[in-house]
């Protein structure tokens, strides 16, 4: 497999990944917020094609269940009950890519049956649907941070890099105080600047973009040092010699030659600040509990007794490994690829 | 002797510098401690005046930041609101906690992270260096946050390590060679996963430092003298690849402080960590600045001495 294949592969699975997060309503069964009073903490949901007589169903099914003290999480299966599975079934409404009303959902059983492919959570909820409703507000809450640090960075960097001398100090000592503190400690100082209760929409964009300022330094750093090399090129000379303006050789000739940079960042940076959302939200000081989101998911582990007794609650923090993979090996690639192809 | 000089008056201009950023960040919180108290019918308006001048909250800006400039070089970092004291004796057990933490982990990584990172530079590209390659790539991928919980769930299953603070009760007190067993029970998990978080950027940059240092022209001609491959390896190698690994170890005290604050709060162990989200959370503002300009003096202790290590092993900086 050559660097392109790898890099095209690792693109391939990001969009399918985003895909699956943004058309949340379509690939989960259920509502993020549906509860099962009565089917709390349940464990993930076996599904047949072998009934109990030993036949084989080209339409996979699934048991009820059925509460029964003595077994270790509190469930039984129950054979008299038999919900077949249905595919593109009608089921809870959402807007599908958030516009259009639908019901449509990929796969689902019939509605007194349930089908939890990873288990329920406390309030009885089916965690596969969390898991993907979830992913929205921690992968937006990625893109949004990225996107702003990097603009951030683009600028400050070229201006550093430009035009040297003490803009280039002041910008740089600035960065220097970010890189300076633990960027976990860093993130909690300016975060009790917020409010505690972050509910609305609006407080949390604002948290998003806090995440976002707290991490300019790197990309300018390293902007800075593309703009330094790339100033000095004999074309960006010859621009400067007809008299370009500085605003056109910024944009004309020197920006276009960071895009190597700006790209391996945005891959790099988009995961941190995930894991930055994840991290706040497990704490309780970002995303709280109505608005779904996977650090929220990952918070129902602080309880030893969850830990202890419901395996498959710890299932939401396995996958996450896939996400972060997928990135890294995206950033890899293009990295490799960047050094294969000259400038 | 200059060097030195210059690494102290940065290190020290970096710390005023942070001292500014933690003073901008106390006013630029909207509200205070006391705002919560104001919805209290049974507190006037004057009581809370009261307090407030008592604190010091109604004094110009400028004075403020003075009044604290000079508490804090006479060692007072503030007063926290929640407990009503000052927050120096609170702050000194945590980050004693908080160092005794990272400082053991610190030791775990680079006794896990030496041999390995040396083995895989003298077996380059064997099977012994692709397959540390692999486990480092697939320990950088997996967040903390999910190692932490990991071996949080692990200790919680087998019973191997107590999980959540740093002592026994029962055996508290029962003399200092079991309380320090004790201790080191308590240790162990929260360091050990401190270590695993850090280990792997330890393990790839030990490798290319050992490799760059093997491949040079002095080690060939070394070795064309038939001088014996250990002696090679740890006589002229490994001083020769010191000076980035030095260097290295100054910048992992930031990764190292961040992980362990995780860690203490995922694995409750009674340090810096848990008391900066309590102190968020009760908006204990002078408390949240108190530990995070602790964090940066440590970070930047961490870089001095690392410096300090470095003029005293490498001969070309002293010359200079």
């Amino acid at each position: 497999m050559t660097h392109r294949h790898k890099l095209w592969a690792a693109l391939a699975l990001l969009v399918c990944l985003h895909a699956l997060v943004f058309f949340a309503g379509f690939f989960a069964p259920y509502d993020f917020a549906a509860q099962n009073r009565d089917l709390t903490f349940a464990p993930p949901t076996r599904i047949h094609f072998l009934d109990a007589a030993g036949n084989f169903h080209a339409r996979p099914f699934v048991y009820g269940l059925k509460n029964d003290p003595t077994s270790a999480d509190g469930y039984a299966v129950d054979q008299a009950r038999v919900y077949p599975m249905r595919f593109f079934s009608r089921g809870s409404a959402y807007r599908f890519g958030r516009v259009l009303p639908s019901g449509l959902h990929l796969f689902g059983v019939d509605d007194p049956g349930r089908l939890f492919l990873m288990g329920t959570d406390a309030f009885g909820r089916d965690q596969f649907s969390c898991f993907l409703y979830g992913g929205r507000i921690s992968l937006m809450a990625g893109w949004i941070a990225a996107a702003l640090s990097l603009l951030i960075g683009i600028i400050v960097g070229t201006l550093a890099g430009f035009y040297g001398g003490w803009i280039d100090q002041i910008l740089m000592r600035g960065g220097e105080l970010f890189l300076a503190l633990p960027w976990l400690y860093l993130l909690f100082a300016v975060r009790a600047e917020l409010p505690l209760h972050i509910a609305g929409w609006q407080v949390f964009l604002l948290l998003v973009a806090v995440m976002g300022l707290v991490g300019w330094a790197r990309p300018a750093r390293l902007i800075r040092g593309v703009v330094l090399s790339a100033k000095e090129r004999n074309f960006v000379l010859a621009a400067r010699g007809f008299g370009a303006s500085d605003m056109h050789v910024i944009c004309r000739h020197v920006l276009p030659q960071t895009y190597g940079v700006i790209l391996t960042q945005i891959t790099l940076l988009i995961p941190q600040y995930v894991l930055a959302e994840v991290t706040l939200s497990f704490l309780g000081l970002g995303a709280s509990e109505p608005i779904p989101s996977w650090g929220t998911q990952l918070a129902a582990l602080q309880q030893y007794y969850v830990l202890s007794s419901f395996w498959w609650m710890f299932l939401p923090a396995i996958l996450l490994v896939p996400v972060f993979l997928l990135y890294y090996a995206a950033a890899d690639a293009l990295q490799e690829r960047l050094a294969s192809v000259p400038l | 002797m200059k060097y030195l000089a210059q690494r102290v008056i940065h290190a020290m201009a970096l710390l005023l510098a942070i001292s500014f950023f933690s003073f901008a960040l106390l006013q630029l919180a909207p509200g205070d401690y006391f705002d919560s108290m104001r919805l209290n019918p049974q507190i006037s308006s004057q009581a809370l005046a009261g307090m407030r001048s008592q604190y010091g909250l109604d004094q110009p800006l400028p004075i403020r930041y003075e009044r604290w400039l000079t508490a804090l070089l006479h060692g007072q970092l503030g007063v926290s609101f929640a407990s009503r004291g000052p927050v120096g004796p609170v702050l000194r057990l945590r980050a004693r906690n908080t160092l005794v933490l990272s400082g053991t982990a610190t030791l775990f990584a680079w006794l896990l992270a030496l041999p390995i990172g040396i083995w895989s530079a003298t077996k380059r590209n064997g099977w012994a260096d692709r397959f540390w390659g692999l486990a480092t790539s697939a320990l950088l991928t997996v967040p903390d946050l999910v190692v932490f919980l990991g071996l949080l769930l692990l200790a919680i299953r087998t019973g191997w390590f107590p999980t959540g603070g740093m002592r026994t009760e029962a055996t508290d007190g029962l003399g200092y060679w079991s309380d320090a067993k004790d201790l080191a029970r308590h240790l162990i998990l929260p360091a050990l996963a401190v270590a695993l978080v850090s280990v792997p950027i330890l393990i790839r940059h030990i490798r290319a430092a050992m490799v760059e240092a093997l491949e040079s022209p002095f080690l060939r001609a070394a070795r064309g003298h038939g001088i014996a491959n250990s002696r090679l390896l740890f006589r002229y190698a490994l001083p020769a690849a010191s000076n980035p690994l030095i260097s290295l170890a100054g910048f992992s005290v930031a990764t190292m402080l961040s992980a362990s604050a995780l860690a203490e709060i995922v694995l409750g162990w009674p340090g810096l960590g848990p008391l900066l989200v309590e102190s968020i959370l009760s908006k204990d503002i002078y408390l949240v600045v108190a530990i995070v300009m602790l964090s940066s003096v440590f970070l930047v202790a961490g870089n001095l001495l690392a410096d300090l290590l470095l003029f005293a092993s490498d001969p070309r900086i002293r010359v200079e």
